[in-house]
């Protein structure tokens, strides 16, 4: 059992507030993923708990022990580096087996669990060779093999794929999920790609400055933005968001269309509609086509509404060129509200 | 002129320079240690090898550098790994540490003199502070290991700043990610150091103590400074042959036989320190 509790953790770098006192559960076995910009605090919230980083204030609990003031050793953790950590020192055995070592193990277990996890990362013809001699995604699947070669109750990854070449990303990803999985560890993964979150994550933390936005499951934190920053950063493209304007209880003026939606006090809000959850018909937004990219499945169309840019995701059978006016509907179900002051969800 | 000649070019002055100051009075001493008139001869050597004080020494010589250099190393690794962690006033300390190094070894000797001699600053304290009533005479013949443990002392104090430069240098080039990686994966500070510090320093190891090795093996001003002709030191000795005995060859025999183990150390700390191109950095 390995449930992470973080209570009220800041961390501060000067005056440099880096994290506003997160508060997050993730549950044992759990795959979460920290998900934001670079400088958003995920990789000091991913160190704080891999004990790399003291928190200014709070407390970590891992496995219904407090953590928070023990040495990374003591913690029951392991941890892939972003540039991997791979000792050049040492050969890939040596490598998988340094912290079996480090916990003294008798050397028939070593061997046992050096070329099980070798075996599972398809590098058990490595073993010999140092890091030097090893390719990118090698040095990749040697590090993730040094942290499941601990067994851990925690497996902690900070950026492991952002290194690597776009197919071989892919492939690892797909592989890293599978071997994750099966191990009993919960995972804790940090990226700024959203895709990568999304395929991974049962969960996702969406952060931004040092706050944590939005923390749901993947096709939630998709379809149910919990604010406008979530709407704008997920999803490629992001959200499209016009002016709405209140007419009556309920009722609101966007880009020429009446549409109903919630009945807020507020004289104005921000429709927001995903480019995906967008059909050509009768009585839609008027919309005049600026950028037409044919993306294979789709066609990206970017147009002008009300002279903003507004993205759509069209068939592609369809034909569309610059220049041509379309009229776009917005799925009823699917369009969102958000309150311009707050930033937030209605 | 093609380009990829002039970098040779731009190096030959000095490499002109050190072949005809260097490699050829090299040259020569290696002819004056085995030639006489008649031509080749180990007669030189076995002048020198069969004086009573060449055995002292030789043996003073291996001591003091067995001696001095582990100490050094130590030192100098440990104050190194403190000054690599310093986040503030790590140059400061650094410059205050690199004193000594702009000292000359025979000033080094006098200032340890003036410490140890019968009217050094020991024996006045001492006085002052009642513990004794008339001064010691420290560095004379009958107390040889004072002599030789003011040298160390003496060696320490001037020459450990060079080695901790070299190994500060060497431990910048390692990347925080190690250690990160090291500290997670359950090793402690000490486990750190061996498994990770001292294997991916080899290179600056290598450096540091073939520098101080050699450095140690010609040991001179200070040990006259300190203990004038009573601790003989093969150096000293040259010295001697050369300027006192007026024996040119045998002096010339002499620096063979430093230039014989400084070689022997060398080749020694290249091999153990090797590390293998695929287990670079």
């Amino acid at each position: 059992m390995a449930e992470i509790i973080i209570k009220q953790v800041a961390k501060s770098f000067g005056t440099f507030q880096a994290l506003h006192s997160i508060d997050m559960t993730i549950r044992d076995r759990e795959f979460m993923v920290l998900l934001g910009a670079s400088g958003c605090g995920k990789t000091t919230l991913l160190r704080i708990i891999a004990g790399l980083e003291t928190p200014s204030q709070g407390e970590v609990w891992i496995g219904g022990r407090r953590v928070d003031h023990l040495p990374p050793r003591e913690r029951g953790i392991a941890m892939v580096f972003q540039n991997y950590a791979v000792f050049p020192h040492l050969t890939v055995f040596e490598n998988i087996a340094f912290g079996l070592r480090m916990k003294k193990l008798p050397q028939q277990e070593i061997d046992k669990r050096v070329n099980r996890t070798a075996e599972l990362m398809h590098i058990e013809q490595l073993l010999k060779r140092y890091s030097g001699q090893l390719s990118g995604g090698q040095r990749q699947r040697v590090a993730v093999a040094r942290a499941l070669a601990m067994e851990p109750d925690v497996i902690l990854m900070d950026e492991p794929l952002s290194n690597l070449d776009a197919l071989l990303r892919l492939e690892m990803r797909a592989e890293l999920k599978g071997v994750l999985a099966e191990s009993k560890s919960t995972a804790i993964y940090v990226t700024h790609d959203q895709v990568e979150a999304m395929s991974l994550a049962d969960r996702i933390s969406v952060m931004n400055g040092g706050k944590i936005v939005q923390n749901a499951s993947p096709v939630e934190i998709y379809r149910d933005p919990a604010a406008r920053f979530v709407g704008s950063f997920i999803g490629n493209p992001p959200m499209n968001f016009i002016k709405a304007n209140r007419q009556d209880i309920g009722r609101w003026r966007v880009a020429g269309l009446d549409l109903y939606g919630p009945s807020h006090g507020a004289s104005s809000l921000e429709f927001a509609i995903r480019p995906e959850d967008l059909t050509i018909g009768e009585g839609g937004f008027i919309a005049t086509a600026r950028v037409v990219e044919p993306l294979g499945a789709h066609t990206l169309v970017t147009c002008e509404v009300d002279g903003k840019p507004f993205r759509a995701v069209l068939d592609s059978d369809l034909k569309v060129a610059p220049g041509d006016v379309l009229t776009l509907i917005p799925k009823p179900d699917r369009i969102r509200w958000f309150d311009p002051e707050t930033l937030l969800a209605v | 002129m093609q380009s990829r000649f002039l970098p040779y070019m731009l190096l030959a002055p000095a490499t002109l320079f050190l072949a005809v100051f260097f490699v050829y009075p090299f040259v020569q001493i290696g002819i004056l240690a085995f030639s006489s008139g008649d031509g080749f001869t180990m007669g030189h050597i076995q002048t020198m090898a069969s004086h009573w004080k060449f055995g002292t020494a030789l043996w003073n010589t291996v001591l003091l550098t067995a001696i001095i250099v582990p100490i050094q190393l130590a030192l100098a690794l440990s104050m190194a790994s403190i000054v690599t962690k310093l986040k503030t006033g790590r140059s400061t300390i650094l410059f205050v540490f690199a004193i000594p190094l702009g000292l000359s070894d025979l000033a080094a000797g006098i200032i340890w003199l003036a410490i140890f001699e019968q009217s050094g600053f020991l024996n006045s304290m001492l006085a002052g502070l009642g513990v004794i009533e008339q001064p010691i005479l420290f560095l004379g013949y009958q107390n040889m290991w004072v002599i030789f443990a003011a040298v160390v002392l003496a060696e320490i104090w001037r020459a450990t700043a060079i080695m901790m430069v070299i190994l500060v240098s060497g431990m910048g080039l390692i990347p925080k990610e190690y250690y990160e990686a090291a500290e997670v994966f359950g090793a402690s500070p000490w486990k750190r150091f061996t498994k990770v510090t001292l294997p991916l320093l080899r290179p600056s190891l290598q450096t540091a103590l073939i520098l101080r090795t050699i450095a140690a093996f010609e040991v001179f001003a200070v040990v006259v400074a300190l203990g004038g002709t009573t601790l003989p030191v093969l150096m000293g000795e040259t010295y001697q042959w050369q300027f006192t005995m007026r024996d040119r060859n045998v002096a010339a025999a002499y620096a063979m036989v430093i230039l014989g183990i400084s070689i022997a150390a060398t080749l020694v700390f290249l091999r153990l320190l090797r590390v293998p191109k695929e287990a670079r950095l």
